[in-house]
């Protein structure tokens, strides 16, 4: 079994020891649902998920799945989600060989006084605003998730109307282990 | 025979309604007995069923139809077949799919579904029996078009049977079954259109090799057998291979029939309730080869303290089963078959076993199976009810029981001699599994003799598939050890709740099981004593054209030992009181 190696970055939003596990699988209802059954049922815990359409071919989606390492070693939460007829291929993208990136939104009140403030906190993120309207602005941040994780303790000294996170997405650095692969 | 349009092949151009296709699909799979019971959303597909050459079991509750495809599949080797209704009908059918999923039985079982347009509305009868049985499946199908028909019921078989075998649900909503489709039949994998599933794996010959230096190491050896020899059709390579290593052999409950227990090498089962030796020579051992097993906590006992010098061979062919519960040394995914060849290849064979034998030998004599000694004019020793019937019985009789003490001990003291004639609920330990079983048993293979050894708890729970039984001509015996308890959970709360029984008493003679039995067309028959057991064995015995039913009256204190009480070690195994030192 490969033991995971202990994650340097981790984030308020990510455990010490957690997992990038990048899953192909067919693009068929209730994929979805067996997944997080199957994570629910076995006890295993996820972090964060995010789920779209692979590539060009609608036949499959990808589910990146962060896992939590330390709730089950990481080989039996790869060979049971693998035992899932509709999982395609997994691949196991270890932390430090990992891009990982997180999209952030929020909308917050803004005055007078706290508007330049906030416009340098954006500066400073390379965070962008998206919408503006008299009272508030709604700014995004695509970037790393402990870049995000920044960005939302720095937006706790303003009044956040809302603020939402995507779960992230990763894919293995140049050179290393591709992520799962379409099939041809 | 011939079947439903008997012309057809795998491509036609003939319009077929999705009923139709249905049953075609089954006829192409060779499937020769399907279990259920009709009602609105599955309509459909009984109209072609009167024409068509599978035989229809019409069970009365649909839990029967689960438990009798278990029982012929178990019996058979072949998938078991069972087709119900929507709602209610399979909401029935969960225990006995959850049932095959922990016993990884092929079974394929066909829901009815209310229309396309009514699913999510709660019409009537309409659950979501996908999303029930998506963790006691090993697959599942919600078929949207009638085209659709013919690859679902090919995948679900090809699922259900190939790599770690397992139940497979298609559920079929009524306008998909009544509307048109183009008659065609898969012909090849890639038609099932399955990319995330690949069974067969190549033999990774490092790890064969890796095992087989473990195997010449090891002193003190033990086959760890388990229901996955079976699975793969083992028995004679396991012979032949311990046959040549001279190596002690273990079956668990689910392997009971993969070696003969009349063979010298067999120590028996292993676990909770196993043979003292089995258990021991497990506990002592320096290489433990697990073949299909998956080291379930009923054999294991408390985990540390399982095998705790043992290296491990793990062979499965489910990859998922390495190191879940204890770390391999060596393990190689593949079916058994597979790596016992391998392993006669390289000539693998372990140091002297002499000395071991002596050990294990010793234990064995000291510690046999006993029982205490039948007495005229008590009640009837449950272990020499089954011992007797064991006795009277032809070779190759085939044994389905209930759960509970007389489970145990049917699984103790009826000797094994060849595969598939054990057809038992392990992982689930379902109640009531032990009729239903042995009538799909006995619908499989009618040339041989079927007995259920049953508890009056279990039979309580299904009995009324004996008015299936008669009715279809399905001339099952049953033994109930009427012990008028529930009594495995007596035992515990005899044992381990201070003799506090709580809502275990079901009284001897409330139901009346021989009236019972008469009144569902059976024979019935009763045994107080020694002499009426022995009349009513030969009895049953002569009677083959319709069910028979004995109710045995046991005695309710008996317990089942050897005992490792659960979360214990097995180092701490509970002998039967006889075998016990004076204190
Ligand atoms: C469906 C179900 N309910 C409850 C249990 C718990 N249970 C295990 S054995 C047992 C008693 C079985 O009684 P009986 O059939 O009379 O068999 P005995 O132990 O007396 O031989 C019970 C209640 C179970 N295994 N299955
Ligand atoms: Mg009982």
């Amino acid at each position: 079994m490969n033991t995971p190696e202990p994650f340097l970055g981790a984030t308020s939003h990510s455990p010490v020891r957690h997992h990038i596990l990048s899953v192909l699988v067919e693009n068929k209802a209730g994929v979805l649902a067996r997944v997080a059954g199957l994570f629910a049922r076995r006890g295993f815990n996820i972090y964060s998920l995010a789920v779209a359409p692979a590539e060009t071919k609608a036949r499959f989606s990808r589910i990146t799945i962060v896992v939590d390492a330390e709730s089950a070693p990481l080989e039996q939460i790869v060979e049971q989600l693998d035992k899932l007829v509709n999982v395609v291929a997994i691949s196991d993208i270890a932390p430090k060989d990992a891009l990982e990136r997180e999209l952030l939104l929020a909308t917050i009140k803004t005055d007078v006084d706290n508007r330049t403030s906030l416009l340098d906190v954006v500066g400073n993120y390379g965070a962008a605003i998206v919408d503006v309207d008299a009272g508030s602005v709604t700014l995004m941040l695509a970037g790393t998730p402990a870049a995000c994780d920044e960005l939302e303790r720095e937006l706790e000294n303003y009044t956040t109307v809302e603020l939402h996170r995507t779960g992230r997405v990763a894919l293995p650095r140049l050179g290393k282990a591709a992520a799962a692969a379409v099939p041809d | 025979m011939g079947g439903l349009f008997p012309y057809l092949t795998r491509r036609n151009i003939v319009q077929l309604t999705g009923a139709q296709a249905l049953i075609k699909s089954l006829e192409m799979e060779g499937v020769e007995v399907v279990f259920g019971l009709p009602g609105g959303a599955i309509l459909p597909v009984y109209d072609p069923l009167i024409d068509s050459s599978v035989r229809h079991v019409l069970v009365r509750h649909e839990q029967g139809a689960g438990h009798m495809a278990e029982g012929y599949a178990l019996a058979t080797g072949r998938p078991g077949v069972a087709m119900v209704t929507s709602g209610p009908g399979a909401t029935n059918i969960v225990t006995p799919i959850g049932n095959a999923h922990m016993d990884s039985t092929p079974l394929v079982v066909i829901t009815g579904q209310v229309s396309s347009a009514a699913i999510g509305t709660d019409a009537f009868q309409e659950c979501d029996i996908t999303g029930i049985t998506m963790g006691i499946t090993k697959h599942n199908f919600l078929v949207k078009s009638a085209h659709e028909i013919p690859r679902a019921v090919a995948a679900a078989f090809h699922i259900a049977t190939t790599g770690r075998p397992g139940p497979v649900l298609v559920d079929v909503p009524k306008d998909v079954t009544q509307s048109m489709m183009e008659w065609w039949y898969p012909s090849s994998i890639e038609e099932l259109d399955l990319p995330g599933y690949h069974p067969v794996v190549e033999l990774d010959e490092d790890r064969v090799a890796q095992a087989v230096e473990l195997i010449r190491a090891a002193e003190r050896p033990v086959l760890y057998v388990g229901g996955g020899t079976l699975k793969s059709h083992a028995a004679a390579q396991l012979r032949a291979f311990a046959e040549r290593t001279g190596m002690p052999v273990v079956t668990t409950l689910m392997a009971r029939g993969a070696f003969p227990d009349s063979h010298p090498q067999h120590l028996g089962m292993p676990g909770m309730h196993g043979m003292y030796a089995a258990v021991t020579a497990i506990q002592k051992c320096d290489l433990l080869i697990s073949l299909g097993a998956r080291f379930d906590d009923r054999v294991t006992g408390k985990i540390p303290a399982f095998a705790p010098h043992a290296k491990v061979i793990h062979v499965d062919i489910d990859k998922a089963e390495f190191n879940k519960v204890r770390r391999a040394d060596v393990s190689i995914r593949s079916n058994v078959a597979a790596v016992l060849s391998a392993w006669d290849e390289h000539q693998a064979r372990p140091q002297d076993l002499d000395v071991w034998w002596k050990e294990i030998d010793a234990w064995r004599e000291t510690y046999p199976l006993v029982y205490d000694e039948p007495v005229e004019g008590a009640p009837l020793r449950p272990q020499f009810v089954i011992e007797s019937i064991a006795r009277a019985a032809a070779p190759g009789t085939i044994v389905a029981s209930g759960v509970g003490q007389h489970q145990m001990w049917a699984s103790q003291f009826w000797k094994f001699e060849e595969p598939g004639t054990w057809v038992n609920s392990g992982g689930a330990g379902t109640m009531g599994f032990g009729v239903p079983a042995a009538i799909g048993a006995k619908a499989g293979r009618p040339e041989s003799v079927v007995w259920c050894i049953d508890g009056d708890g279990c039979f309580q729970m299904t009995a009324q598939e004996l008015v299936t039984a008669r009715a279809e001509g399905i001339p099952i015996k049953v033994a109930i050890l009427n012990n008028a308890y529930l009594g495995m959970v007596r035992q515990w709360q005899e044992m381990f709740y201070d003799e506090r029984y709580s809502e275990v008493y079901l009284s001897p003679d409330l139901p009346d099981y021989v009236k019972w039995a008469e009144a569902m067309g059976c024979v019935g028959l009763r045994a107080t004593n020694i002499e009426e057991m022995h009349a009513a064995i030969a009895t049953a015995n002569s009677i083959n054209d319709v069910p028979v039913v004995i109710d045995f009256r046991t005695d309710s204190s008996e317990k089942v030992f050897p005992m490792v009480a659960a979360g214990a070690s097995n180092d701490d195994i509970m002998v039967h009181p006889l075998q016990r030192e004076p204190q």
